[in-house]
């Protein structure tokens, strides 16, 4: 969709309308993004632009504002799901691990073969499950950390280091102290003036245009 | 927009809570007020001041180091029968400190003690440099520093494997678990404040530099909402991290069979003295650091009466653990037992006891007194007494059992060298240069996690009249 000079919605005087890129014509309209200043509004508006059916839209606040997500109609993740996967992998790599190189001795083939090394140590057993739970729960705890921080970047696809909302500077204060409601053109749903219009309905501070 | 009021009380209210920030009322005054530390052109003089001294004292701990590989630990004080001297003391003194900033990120946050977030992001930047200082000594202490790759099981031509069924080989796993969790648990919670960084960033160096740690964070709601459960899921798996760690660095005493360490109270003992000594340091660094950038609205006085409160009750466990192990040694009918505390206490190095009894069980016990919890130059003063205290209960516990055994004729005496007390006063030096770079360039307070605990930060609050105030 090419850009064009912004048509006024149904309630004019509550919106401040932003102009395009002066060269028009190149750009492609990626979104729309309505301003809020409260926690309170963007909660109200989120639960509206949900109801109305969108779903290529998302909020961006500076601190999770508590209950939008569920506001917004976000499922719960599966991150969890995915952590419970990589700690059960840390515990069998740690057991296998211990198992092998304190008591096993199975010549495998490798350029360096290598076997386990059998260490007899105050009549310890070989295989001595006790002493080996420190470790397990290490390993475990370390998968366990490193799958939900990689679980999470992954999941969000981050690392992006560009998207249409960080290239507008008008969206800077998304950090800072400022709340945008922001619903793509790729929705099914977005249509130009209906859309524009749901924004304006819900009371912004002012309507945004987003490039992509 | 905002509507409610500024309350700066600092003492709880029979109502409720006191505010967790004082003055501010708006999200944006927050951001700017902590930015300022890093935005400054010039960090004050102080800064300047500690980082020189630092700065060199880091130096010296590399020429030390240094000089110790070029020579050999004969350098040291360590000896038969005490073969664990300093590098052992410093090693535990400086993990327990690291274990305050996993209790406040972490514990806190599991029991919603939401008074930690304007204490957590540098408490954790503690944890990882009091861990990479703890992580040198044992390096260094190996003696053949070149051969510290054997800690770690790696296919070798020798066809040897670490000893898994040894404490030390579970401190190596403990404590390098510990490090990584803590630094990602400390970069994953930093992600949202770099990204304010980046935003507000005047020149192009920071732009790109802030903005290839935030990952292209842009405050989406759909991220934050995996972002809060990983950071749930992180402070789930620290909570009992941080409980293992000091309980298997414990484990180094407690499974050798030497009076005085061959114990079951050692873990839970490890683990309050830890968080203890972990607190006065966090007290230590914090007291100056809101003074010198004016983060008093953030670091309120009523966050020093909480820590002063943890530092009261951690330091009353240590005392019940000092006395429960004189109770032990004389319950148990054990000689050997017996003789290990007497000595402690009336044997040569009593003096070390002492101060060690003086530092952690009497001066927290100020804090019973509401004017101690919130007078600043005595929580300091305490503060500092506690870590001088803490240090010292590792040297009794690894020096006297080690140089008074079951046999006299194999007694000793342990005298540290210049080298060993030149190479922990280094240890601090690079602990406070790379805390004081960190304060210099990153976010030094979780801002989006302060500005979620604000009463605006509530979707409910003050919507009402809010909304009413516009359309009026």
């Amino acid at each position: 969709m090419t850009s064009s000079p912004v048509q006024a919605g149904a309630r004019p005087d509550a919106m401040v309308v932003d102009d395009m890129n002066p060269d028009t014509g190149t750009s492609q309209l990626w979104g729309l993004a309505a301003e809020f200043s409260t926690p309170a509004a963007i909660m109200e508006a989120a639960k509206k632009v949900h109801a109305a059916g969108y779903r290529w839209w998302d909020c961006h606040t500076p601190f999770p504002v508590h209950g939008l997500d569920f506001a917004m109609g976000i499922k719960y993740t599966i991150l969890p799901i995915i952590v419970f996967f990589g700690g059960l992998t840390g515990t069998c790599l740690a057991v296998l691990l211990q198992v092998f190189t304190n008591s096993l001795e199975l010549n495998i083939w490798a350029i360096v073969p290598v076997v386990g090394y059998q260490f007899e140590v105050s009549g310890k057993p070989l295989i001595s499950l006790p002493a080996f739970i420190p470790v397990i729960f290490e390993v475990t705890v370390l998968f366990s950390a490193l799958t939900t921080a990689g679980g999470m970047l992954l999941l969000n696809k981050l690392p992006c280091l560009y998207h249409p909302v960080l290239k507008s500077p008008k969206l800077k204060r998304a950090t800072d102290d400022r709340f945008y409601l922001v619903i793509e053109t790729r929705d099914p749903k977005f249509v130009r003036p209906q859309t524009e219009e749901l924004l304006g309905s819900l009371d912004p501070d002012s309507i945004i245009e987003l490039e992509a | 927009m905002t509507t409610l009021p500024v309350d700066n009380t600092t003492v709880d209210k029979t109502t409720g809570r006191a505010p967790l920030v004082l003055q501010h009322t708006s999200f944006d005054t927050v951001t700017s007020e902590i930015c300022r530390v890093n935005e400054a052109k010039k960090p004050p003089m102080a800064w300047y001041v500690t980082m020189a001294i630092s700065s060199a004292l880091a130096m010296m701990l590399g020429a030390l180091i240094g000089y110790l590989i070029i020579t050999g630990v004969g350098v040291w004080g360590n000896n038969n029968p005490v073969m664990w001297g300093f590098p052992i003391v410093n090693f535990v003194f400086w993990v327990g400190i690291g274990h305050a900033g996993t209790l406040i990120s972490a514990i806190l946050f599991l029991f919603r003690q939401k008074w930690r977030t304007s204490i957590n992001r540098f408490a954790e930047a503690m944890t990882i440099f009091a861990v990479i200082c703890a992580g040198t000594f044992p390096g260094i202490h190996i003696g053949r520093v070149w051969l510290a790759y054997w800690l770690f099981p790696i296919p070798n031509q020798m066809s040897m494997w670490p000893q898994f069924r040894s404490p030390l080989l579970w401190d190596v796993f403990a404590v390098g678990t510990y490090f990584t969790v803590s630094l990602v648990f400390w970069y994953i919670g930093m992600v949202p404040d770099l990204a304010t960084l980046r935003d507000r960033a005047t020149n192009k160096i920071k732009a790109v530099s802030y903005g290839i740690f935030a990952l292209g964070w842009r405050g989406s709601m759909r991220h934050w909402h995996r972002y809060e459960r990983a950071y749930l899921l992180l402070a789930a798996l620290a909570t009992p991290l941080v409980l293992s760690v000091h309980s298997v660095v414990s484990f180094d005493f407690a499974v050798a069979q030497l009076p005085g360490w061959h114990t079951t109270i050692f873990p839970p003992y490890f683990v309050a003295g830890a968080i203890f000594s972990g607190f006065a340091m966090v007290l230590t660094l914090a007291i100056p650091a809101r003074e010198l950038w004016g983060l008093k609205n953030f670091i309120t006085l009523r966050h020093m009466e909480n820590m002063a409160k943890i530092i009261l009750l951690t330091g009353t466990m240590v005392g019940y653990a000092y006395a429960m192990e004189f109770f032990m040694a004389w319950y148990s009918g054990e000689v050997y037992e017996q003789f290990a505390f007497i000595n402690r206490a009336f044997g040569q190095y009593a003096w070390a006891y002492w101060i060690m009894v003086s530092c952690n069980v009497i001066t927290p016990q100020i804090f019973w007194f509401k004017w101690c919890r919130r007078n600043i130059w005595v929580l300091f003063f305490a503060s500092l007494l506690v870590n001088i205290g803490m240090w010292f209960e590792r040297f009794v516990i690894a020096i006297t059992s080690l140089a008074n055994d079951f046999l006299p004729s194999s007694w000793g005496w342990f005298e540290p060298t210049w080298v060993d007390i030149l190479t922990f006063l280094g240890s601090f030096g690079l602990f406070m240069t790379l805390f004081l770079l960190f304060i210099r360039f990153l976010p030094i307070l979780a801002i989006a996690e302060i500005k979620g605990v604000m009463p605006e930060a509530d979707p409910h609050a003050g919507h009402g009249h809010d909304h009413e105030e516009v359309k009026s």
